[in-house]
Formats: C-alpha cells, sequence, structure tokens
C-alpha cells in the first residue's frame, strides 16, 4: 500500500488469550521517516499490537516483519538490541538512579571501575541533540513527568533506535510539554526514524500523524493518510458498532434525589463536580483512563481527602472513611480486585464477610452464620467454585468479580458505585453482571457505574456523566445518549448539552 | 486451578503436615529428653521448664497477632527490663507509705501493666500515625529503653526491697493445685490468643491486614486502630510476663531480657505464623516457644552437647522452620 517498503510490519497477526481471540489478522505497516497513528477505544487491541511489535509477547497466528524478514526478537531486550525501542505509559526508569545512571543501564561503560565521566559526556551529548535543559546528574525520582519522557526518548535514541513505539505519550504531559514533545517527534521524523505513535487526543493525530490506522474490536476498520479523515470522522470510525443484547432492558423509573454532590474536588486532579443520583436509577461515569472517574469514587466514598458539599436524602454528611460512608448506606467496588478488593490468600467466606464481619456475631463470630452467608451469596451470585474452602486467588476473573459484589452487596447499601464492573472477565459473566445491576436499580438502589467500556456504559446507564482532565465534561441523558456523542465528550471534540464549548 | 475436583466443605480440617510439623518437633524432643536423662520427666523439671518459658510465651503470644498483621517489635526485652525497673523503684517508693502487703503488689502490678501499656501505645502510635517502618520505630524504642534502664540503675541493679521480695516471690514459685502461678497465667494467655486470633474480629482483621492492607482499607476495616491495638496489646503482655518475673529474681540490671525480642519472634515463626503476615497461629507459637526452651534444658541436662551451642542449635531450628515453610507454599 505504500511505495516505501516497511521497516516493521505484522503479517495475519491473530492473538488470543486463552479461549478469547483479541486480534483477529492484523495487517500493519511503518516506514522510516513517518509517524504512524494507531487509534480506536479503549480495548480495540492497541496495547496488544504495541506488545506484539515490541517483542513483549509473540502473535498466535501471524508475523512480525523487520526490513522484510521475519523479526530476530523474543523479547523487548531483544527488540531493544534490534532497534525496536517501546516508550510505555509507566515510565521504565529506575527512579533513584540519575538520568546518566539510567540512559546506560545494563550497558555501562568501563570495565572495573565504571566511567562516570563518559557516561556523563554522552548523556549530555544526547540531552543537547534534543535540546533538552536536564541534567545528566539529576535523579528521575526530582523530574517532572515531562523530563522523565525526554529521558526515555534519550534513552531510546542512545540504543540507536530505528523504531519508536510511543503508548501515549502527551497523556501525562501539559500542553506546553506537548509541544516539547512533538518537535522532538518530527525532528526524530525528519532524521528517518519510524514513530508509532497512539493517543486518545485527536487533534494531536491529525497534527503529527502521516498515517492512521483504527482499530475497533481488535481489526482494521479504516486506513487513512494525512488530512483524510476529520476529528469526527475519526471518532465515528472509532465507534459505529451495535450494542449487543447482553444488555438488560433498562428503562428505570429514578425517584428523588438520594446523593447530591456539589462543588466536590479530590486534589490534585478532581476539580469542582456537582450532580444528583436518583433513586432506582443507574448513573454510568465515563472518561478515559485518568480522567478522574476512580479518584471521584474514592473520595465520595472517604478513601481520599475530598473537599465539598455531599447530600444524602438532602442532608449534608461528612464522610472521612470508608466505615462513614458504610453508615451512610454507600458501597464502592473497586477496579482493582486482586490488589484492593479481594485477600486472594484467603478463602471464600473470610473474603465474603470481611467489611461486614461485625453482624457475624460478638465477641465470637459464628463460623455457622458465616458459612450460610456464603451458601446464599455462592447461589444469589452463581459463583462457580470447585471447592468452598479454596483460596480466593485460585477463582476465575468471573468468580472473583461476582464474590467481590456479594460481598459489597453483603453490607446492603443503597448507593454502589462500581468501578470497572466487567474488566477482565467474559462475555457470559459480563451479562450475568449487567443483570445484577440492573436488578439493583429496578429495586430501588442507586448505583454509579465507572467504565472505560463504552457499550457499557451505552448498554447500562440511565444517565452518562462524562469526564475529562478531573473535570465533568459533559451530561448525557434519555435519547441524547449516543455513543458518538460520549465519544465526542470524551475525547473533548464536541459541545456539552449546554452548548459549551470543551476543547482542550 | 490446580484441583479441579469438586469436594464439598467440611466444617473440620484437619492441619495439614507443615502445620503438625513443629507439634511432630515437640514430641521428638520430649522423646529425645527423657531418653537422655531419667530426671527429665520429673515434676520439678516439667515445671522449671515450663515456668521459665511463660516470659517468653507471654510475649510471643502478643508478637504473634503484631506479626500476623504485617509488624514487628523488636522492644520487647528490653520494654520488660525498663518496665521492672520503673516497678521496683515505684515499690520501693511505695513502701514506707504502704507497708508491705497485697496493696503495694497490686499496686506495683498495676504501674507494670500501665507502663507496657504505654510503652506499646507509643510504638503503635510511631508506626500508624507517624507511618514510621516498625523495624525501625522499634530498632528505636529498643535502644531507648535499654539505655533507660540502664540509666535507672546506674549502671548496676535495681533491686526490690527484702521484705517485700519475701511477700512477692510465691507468685513466680507457688501456684494452684500444685501448677506453678507462671504457667497458669500462660496457659490462659495462650488460650484467650487462640481464641481471639480464630473467632473474633479482632483476629480476623489481624489476618486480613496482614494479608493484604489496602484491601483491610477498601473493606470499611479500621486499618490504624487494629495495628495500634497489637502493639498495646503486646505492650500490655510484656507488663505481665514482667509482673511473673520480677519475683523471680526481685531486681533488674541493664541486661534484663536481653534477646527475649529475638526469642519470641523465633518462636512465632517456628509456630508457623508467616513473618510477612497474613497468617497467624498462636497455638503454634505456644510450640515454638516450647521447642526452644526444651532444646536448653536438654542440653543442660545431658553432657551429649556443650550447652554454649544452645544459640546455634536454637538457629538450625529457625532456619530449618522457614524452609518447611516455603515448601509448604511452593507446593
Amino acid at each position: 500500500m505504500s511505495v516505501v517498503a516497511p521497516v516493521l510490519e505484522l503479517a495475519g497477526v491473530r492473538k488470543s488469550f486463552g479461549p478469547i481471540e483479541i486480534l483477529h489478522g492484523i495487517d500493519f505497516a511503518l516506514a522510516a521517516g513517518e509517524v504512524h497513528a494507531l487509534i480506536g477505544e479503549n480495548g480495540a487491541g492497541k496495547s496488544t499490537i504495541m506488545k506484539i511489535l515490541g517483542g513483549f509477547i509473540a502473535p498466535s497466528v501471524g508475523e512480525v516483519r523487520l526490513d522484510g524478514r521475519p523479526a530476530p526478537y523474543h523479547s523487548g531486550a531483544e527488540a531493544e538490541a534490534a532497534g525496536v525501542v517501546v516508550i510505555h505509559q509507566e515510565f521504565n526508569l529506575a527512579p533513584d538512579l540519575t538520568v546518566a545512571e539510567n540512559i546506560y543501564l545494563g550497558r555501562e561503560i568501563g570495565r572495573v571501575f565504571l566511567d562516570h565521566r563518559a557516561m556523563r559526556a554522552g548523556t549530555q551529548a544526547l540531552l543537547d541533540e534534543l535540546d533538552s535543559p536536564i541534567r545528566p546528574e539529576a535523579r528521575i525520582r526530582d523530574l517532572p513527568v515531562s523530563d522523565r519522557q525526554m529521558v526515555e526518548i534519550a534513552k531510546a535514541l542512545s540504543r540507536k533506535a530505528r523504531v519508536l513505539i510511543m503508548d501515549e505519550p502527551s497523556a501525562v504531559l501539559t500542553s506546553r510539554e506537548v509541544e516539547v514533545l512533538f518537535r522532538q517527534i518530527e525532528r526524530l521524523r525528519a532524521q528517518g526514524v519510524a514513530l508509532l505513535y497512539t493517543s486518545h487526543r485527536l487533534e494531536e493525530v491529525t497534527r503529527l500523524a502521516d498515517r492512521v490506522t483504527v482499530l475497533r474490536d481488535g481489526a482494521v476498520v479504516r486506513r487513512a493518510l494525512r488530512g483524510e479523515l476529520t476529528e469526527d470522522g475519526m471518532a465515528t470510525a472509532m465507534v459505529g458498532r451495535d450494542l449487543e443484547d447482553i444488555y438488560p432492558r433498562k428503562r428505570h423509573h429514578p425517584g428523588e434525589a438520594v446523593l447530591e454532590v456539589h462543588g466536590f474536588c479530590v486534589p490534585p486532579l478532581v476539580a469542582d463536580v456537582s450532580f444528583a443520583l436518583r433513586r432506582g436509577e443507574v448513573l454510568g461515569i465515563s472518561g478515559l483512563v485518568g480522567s478522574g472517574r476512580t479518584e471521584l469514587a474514592e473520595g465520595l466514598v472517604g478513601l481520599r481527602p475530598a473537599t465539598g458539599e455531599i447530600r444524602r436524602n438532602g442532608v449534608p454528611v461528612a464522610i472521612g472513611s470508608v466505615r462513614e460512608a458504610a453508615a451512610r448506606g454507600m458501597a464502592y467496588l473497586t477496579e482493582d480486585r486482586k490488589e484492593r478488593g479481594l485477600l486472594l490468600d484467603k478463602n471464600l467466606r473470610e473474603n465474603l464477610t470481611l467489611s461486614t464481619l461485625a453482624r457475624f456475631g460478638a465477641p465470637f463470630l459464628s463460623a455457622a452464620r458465616e458459612e450460610a452467608a456464603l451458601g446464599k451469596a455462592i447461589a444469589d451470585f452463581d459463583i462457580r467454585a470447585p471447592r468452598r474452602d479454596m483460596k480466593v486467588g485460585n477463582l476465575s476473573g468471573g468468580n472473583q468479580q461476582k464474590l467481590l459484589l456479594a460481598k459489597t452487596l453483603l453490607a446492603d447499601p443503597e448507593i454502589i458505585i462500581i468501578d470497572e464492573p466487567t474488566r477482565g472477565i467474559d462475555v457470559g459473566t459480563k451479562s450475568q453482571i449487567y443483570a445484577f445491576i440492573d436488578a439493583l436499580a429496578a429495586e430501588g438502589k442507586s448505583v454509579i457505574v465507572i467504565s472505560s467500556d463504552m457499550p457499557e456504559i451505552l448498554g447500562l446507564s440511565d444517565r452518562v456523566l462524562v469526564m475529562r482532565h478531573g473535570r465533568l465534561a459533559g451530561d448525557l441523558a434519555g435519547e441524547r445518549i449516543s455513543e458518538t456523542a460520549v465519544v465526542r465528550l470524551v475525547m473533548g471534540t464536541a459541545e456539552d448539552a449546554a452548548g459549551n464549548p470543551h476543547h482542550v | 486451578m490446580s484441583d479441579a475436583t469438586l469436594r464439598p466443605a467440611t466444617g473440620l480440617h484437619l492441619p495439614g503436615l507443615s502445620a503438625l510439623g513443629p507439634l511432630l518437633a515437640l514430641i521428638l524432643l520430649v522423646v529425645l529428653g527423657a531418653f537422655l536423662n531419667d530426671n527429665f520427666l520429673s515434676a520439678g523439671n516439667v515445671t522449671n521448664v515450663l515456668a521459665r518459658s511463660a516470659f517468653i510465651g507471654m510475649i510471643a503470644v502478643g508478637m504473634t497477632f503484631v506479626i500476623t498483621s504485617g509488624g514487628l517489635d523488636l522492644s520487647v526485652g528490653s520494654m520488660a527490663a525498663f518496665i521492672a525497673g520503673v516497678m521496683i523503684l515505684a515499690m520501693n517508693a511505695l513502701l514506707p507509705g504502704m507497708g508491705v502487703g497485697v496493696p503495694l503488689v497490686l499496686a506495683g502490678m498495676a504501674i507494670a501493666l500501665a507502663v507496657g501499656l504505654l510503652a506499646g501505645l507509643g510504638n503503635g502510635l510511631l508506626v500508624t500515625k507517624a507511618r514510621i517502618e516498625p523495624f525501625i520505630v522499634t530498632l528505636g524504642t529498643m535502644g531507648i529503653f535499654r539505655s533507660l534502664v540502664t540509666w535507672l540503675a546506674d549502671g548496676g541493679t535495681i533491686s526490690l526491697d527484702f521484705g517485700v521480695r519475701q511477700f512477692y516471690r510465691p507468685v513466680y514459685y507457688s501456684g494452684l493445685f500444685g501448677v506453678a502461678w507462671p504457667i497458669l497465667v500462660f496457659a490462659a494467655v495462650a488460650i484467650a490468643g487462640q481464641v481471639a486470633m480464630r473467632h473474633t474480629r479482632f483476629g480476623r482483621y489481624c489476618e486480613a491486614i496482614g494479608s493484604n492492607d489496602k484491601v483491610a482499607l477498601y473493606s470499611a476495616v479500621n486499618v490504624d486502630r487494629i495495628r495500634l491495638l497489637t502493639y498495646v496489646l503486646l505492650g500490655l503482655l510484656v507488663g505481665l510476663a514482667t509482673i511473673m518475673y520480677v519475683p523471680r529474681l526481685g531486681s533488674t540490671s541493664g541486661s534484663t531480657g536481653m534477646l527475649w525480642e529475638l526469642e519470641a519472634i523465633a518462636a512465632v515463626i517456628i509456630g508457623g505464623t508467616a513473618l510477612k503476615g497474613g497468617y497467624g497461629r498462636v497455638w503454634g507459637t505456644v510450640v515454638g516457644v516450647l521447642i526452644l526452651s526444651l532444646i536448653d534444658n536438654i542440653l543442660n541436662l545431658a553432657d551429649l552437647v556443650s550447652p554454649y551451642l544452645n544459640g546455634a542449635i536454637q538457629g538450625v531450628i529457625i532456619v530449618l522452620a522457614v524452609v518447611l515453610q516455603r515448601g509448604k507454599s511452593a507446593a
């Protein structure tokens, strides 16, 4: 498709994790001296493609070609040696070492003793080339995020990168820092480096990319050259998918406001958020990863220091801990079920009752009552465990999630905030969890669903709030909830409900 | 999921071989002791071993809760010496006013418990409020208590008034139904500890916090308060141990309670409690304490190995216990 022979390409690549195929035959080529943007919704397969290109995982079917031949690497380190360097979102730098020590990490100069002077000089030369004022002696820990990004780029250059793969490099940068980044990208392009760039900010793609590849559900749905696609065209290409009927028939009958939030701030990210939650409704919160959705939820249930007014059934309340939130009938189900949700080395019973242990007897716990509660949870939530006394860490993700839901609901909360209800679980369990959420709203509870999964937000919510950069970017209800409308608000390419422009 | 067999949950579980390991070792030691020395199983020797185990034992039960919730306390040995010092000085000072008698001894006991509580509270607050690593906090307070008692004793010994000592002596040397008081108190502490660990919220929360404190926090557990309580409980138990210890010798010095913290930690680990926290076994700790005391006792009774090698053998046992535990988790 291109006249220039590609440096790095994917030919007919498929990738499966277990029984689930997530890439369905990807053909993709990167040419020297171009910036190639790869865009798509969360879960479309961008990260998997980057991991395959960077040698971190191998394709199940198909091959990776470097200079037209099968790529000679099987690990990230070997890929780097071959000139294919990935800059990850979470940087791969040792925070306590200096810039120079990081750049030469693993290939230090010197035999018995390190030649600090040579490494400093080499680092300085690299940084000069990038027009960066960073000192080689600076510790990574002391540098702002944009400088760390620059160090990553310098490190990539020092490894003579021919292909540079950047995973949302602008996500953590301020607009001024983004400008610096763009100048470096343009300089690298002029030097003949092949660059793969992913970003959720479509205006950046318009500005930088020579070519755009749009992914949806693990397949390429659109390829375009510079100027062929508008930002709206990109958003439309990224979405445009029918909602599957794994979603329940919503249409609840929301009642009075049970929770009103006014001028709510969770420093440093979330600022001035106001909304109301009504009885018997499912309120979706959409937004990019890092837009402050989780921080907002954790602020509401007292897991993070926050300011602003919270009214519960019209009465102002102060919530400083999860216990106080529970006392107000509020519960939060974390997105991180392995690190924050469940004790992986404990059994089902101990996990189920942990947050409501006081109900199971004082001073002595009643094992019989705990077992009875577990029996009920297993039946109600269809938790499939080979043995009741097994460690929760050995359950499948879907069963862990159902147990976590059972644990959260054991406290019988009136307001349930569920963060990423179906992350990493299969479709069958997903639809079960959707049915649970729907049933909660139907019986008069209020549910907030935070999700990066667009169909999920659309399929579950009676109303959708969209967050961007820690603020509410818009509020959609009823007929106005559409994938395009949400994506526009998420990306900041459209006007919100009130007609206020919301450009980044 | 390696085990896909459907097996119904049963209420009763036999402890696995790794849990029984320390118990088997203890039985083996008893058999070995009886074989080596006829006097080993005599009432006198058994009482002696158990009574000496009681001090470390009570402390080790408290230490089990601290370690289970992911903490550590290195200060307990010096804390015991310090509590003993304050208790003896206070009793000597109160003697002219109160005279020898039960009130004076009770006052001394109350002071010992109060000092233990405050010392534990200090450790706990530094860990939970100032957010300093338990290792660092208690390394610091270990030095502070040790130095304070040496200073109080002016480098020598603090001795209880002779008359009071005679009156207080039976608390260590006599008992009920032929069982010495320290053994009875230790048994009560151990049983209460086992029940608290298995059947109360406090024990469950300790395990949850040691297993993953973030999960505990997200599950509405008051993590800081539980952690603080484990240190306070340990402080109180050190105070209790001191109450039983002081009548034995009637004095304390800068070297009292030396290395008790390491013996207590060793007993906890030998008993099967995970050093990184998350799982606690109080009865295992009791077995661990007995194993350590028996090794010492057997070496003193038998001429097989020099008693000077006591530390070396205990060291081997500790390392072996941890190796066996690792074998369990890898399987």
